[in-house]
């Protein structure tokens, strides 16, 4: 019986595998390995790293790679390869947390502007376009600034600036599905607003939402970390992508590592999580990837 | 008819947009946790200096009062005084737009000059190895970031070879040419400057192939896309069948067709590039509106952080405006609506 269950359970993983058009591209499928690497770096950056990511040891300071110091040490000799595990978690959380709010937020609103229409749907769309309006690392910019600069804020900042492509798309979806006829059917049989929204709406609007989040995912990162840079996101001494590399400007022409690996790993982590996004869109809306 | 019409739409959209922007951001620097009296003056100010400094900034109004006068300012053209700099804010942003503005329109020539050939190259190679080297690089465009590139930028163009200028806008011995637009190239060009000509031009070199490379990636992207539907179509195996040459094929069939969505992306690369501009001019010590919104932002310099973002949010929306309007006169089909 076990065997069979084990048996029957390989075969639809399998199936799933060949069916998921996701995992058909051999460029998705390096994409969601990487992203799966980045994460278990962030889960186990304890157990992984060598060092402690703020001992510093001035003695060794400046060093460039090697053996012992895989990636070499900044200027106060911190070991920069256990800096950039830490660093991963601290990206991909900030990552998770804006997109992750931003996203529900921003759903919700986009729900009800699309569900309810008229006067409502006016105002939350007006509302949605003074915030497209702004670009974004100038509003995240203002709004980090004036709550003082520290990395809950610039998350804070983060979402406020993100939201608002989520309402426009997830309100683009409802009014796309709100005269369907499952719609209507469910309508029909007397199911409550709250039901039609969340169980027949809401699970057919989500393919884009993915996509934007995946792009999202990328694009928060970056941002986050040009914040940290320019002084209002995470600050020094903390293993931050942006912080580090900010930390290592005044030796780009010296010791360049300082700088140059925690770019590579915003470039690695960005990368795959817009490639991740290419193929989500492909495998959403196969139109678009025709061309491709 | 239509076309004034459609323009005065927009106008009025954009109107509506801005008093929601000037909501917003005066929300965000009157909610602030920190005084920013304490921050102008110091720790050490009395009650009475503080007392002073609210009454000149108004602060001690009612908050409706405060937001009344901000509009009534703007309308008026005076966006206040600035905290930091103690000059009319309006008068700064005048001095650092126009370095901003040379500096977006450098990256986006350099977006254009690159990024089409580079799409229409891979969508005739499509498959082969020119379209791999043009989309793993546009790959890498939209996934570096640009505090980053510029360190490395920086890094070889000035301190490893030697061929670039590191940060600023002139040479240090260079006066900068007489002021009519604000765009050092142009203002050189127009009074025969050529010492100006050349250190202006030459400092572009490195901020604009910086600020550039993310809008290279996505014009290269789009004009990718756009070549390949086009090449595809009847009207191409039409011109071929009639014996053109493939080169008057691509470029006066296949590019005049396919640039159609890329103008659209321009507009859109435009908002990119002024978020682009903040961290690009902090790295090259570029004296525009990134690098004065930053320290202003820092120092709580509300009024001028104010200013920047109400000036930077009208730019995306106008840019927009005049893609469409471009747009318009571009596609026939649009006309006949």
């Amino acid at each position: 019986m076990a065997e069979a269950f084990t048996a029957t359970g390989r075969l639809r993983s399998a199936r799933l595998v060949a069916r998921a058009p996701i995992l058909r591209s051999r460029l998705n499928v390096v994409a969601l390995a990487l992203i799966a690497v980045f994460a278990l770096c962030a889960i186990f950056a304890p157990l992984i790293a060598p060092y402690d990511p703020l001992m510093q040891a001035l003695g060794s300071r400046l060093q460039p790679p090697s053996l012992e110091h895989w990636l070499g040490t900044d200027q106060l000799g911190r070991d920069i390869f256990s800096r950039l595990l830490y660093g991963t978690r601290i990206s991909l959380l900030i990552g998770v947390v804006v997109v992750a709010s931003a996203g529900i937020f921003g759903t919700f609103v986009g729900l009800i502007a699309g569900y309810a229409g008229g006067l409502v749907d006016e105002a939350l769309m007006r509302l949605t376009e003074v915030f497209l309006a702004f670009p974004a690392l100038i509003l995240a910019m203002a709004i980090a600034g004036a709550l003082g600069p520290s990395l809950t804020n610039a998350i804070i900042a983060l979402a406020a600036v993100t939201w608002a492509i989520y309402a426009r798309l997830a309100r683009g979806q409802i009014l796309a599905l709100r005269r369907r006829e499952f719609v209507e059917a469910a309508r029909g049989i007397g199911a409550s607003q709250l039901r039609i929204i969340l169980r027949h709406l809401l699970p057919n609007a989500i393919a884009p939402l993915m996509v934007q989040a995946s792009f999202d995912m990328g694009s928060v990162i970056i941002a986050a970390a040009g914040l940290s840079f320019i002084g209002f996101g995470a600050q020094p001494p903390t293993p931050e992508w942006g912080v580090m590399i900010s930390e290592g400007r005044n030796f780009i022409s010296t010791e360049p590592w300082l700088s140059l690996f925690p770019g590579l790993a915003i470039l690695l982590a960005v990368g795959s999580f817009n490639l991740l996004g290419d193929g989500l869109r492909d495998a959403f809306d196969p139109r678009l990837s025709r061309s491709d | 008819m239509r076309f004034l019409a459609f323009l005065l739409r927009r106008i009025v959209g954009i109107a509506a947009v801005m008093i929601g922007v000037s909501v917003i951001t005066f929300a965000i620097s009157h909610v602030v946790p920190a005084d920013p009296a304490v921050a102008a003056l110091g720790d050490h100010a009395t009650d009475a200096q503080i007392a002073a400094f609210r009454a000149e900034y108004h602060l001690d109004r009612p908050l409706p009062e405060q937001y009344a006068t901000y509009v009534v300012g703007i309308v008026h053209g005076d966006l206040g005084k600035s905290i930091r700099t103690r000059r009319a804010v309006a008068d700064d942003l005048a001095d650092s737009f126009p370095a901003t503005l040379e500096l977006s329109f450098a990256a986006l020539a350099v977006s254009l000059l690159v990024g089409i050939p580079a799409g229409i190259w891979s969508a005739i190679y499509r498959g082969r190895w020119p379209d791999v080297i043009v989309r793993i690089a546009a790959l890498a465009g939209g996934s570096l970031p640009v505090f980053w590139l510029g360190l490395i930028v920086i890094g070889l163009g000035y301190y490893q070879l030697g061929w670039f200028p590191g940060g600023g806008r002139l040479d240090t011995f260079v006066p900068p040419p007489p002021t009519r637009t604000g765009l050092y190239v142009i203002d050189s060009l127009l009074a025969f400057d050529i010492d100006a000509l050349r250190s202006s031009l030459i400092h572009l070199v490195l901020p604009s192939l910086t600020l550039g490379y993310f809008s290279t990636a996505v014009i290269a992207r789009m004009t990718r896309s756009s070549m390949l539907e086009v090449l595809g179509q009847d009207y191409m195996r039409t011109a071929r069948a009639k014996g053109l040459a493939e080169r008057i094929v691509v470029v006066r069939h296949g590019l005049r067709n396919a640039l159609i969505p890329t103008v659209t992306i321009i507009g859109l690369t435009f908002g990119s590039l002024l978020s682009g501009a903040v961290l690009t001019e902090t790295i090259f010590s570029w004296p525009g509106l990134g690098r004065y919104a930053t320290a202003s932002a820092i120092s709580l310099d509300f009024p001028a952080v104010l200013g920047v973002t109400l000036l930077a949010a009208i730019v995306y929306p106008v840019a927009n405006l005049a893609v469409d309007v471009a747009y318009y006169w571009l596609d026939p089909r649009i006309q006949r609506g």
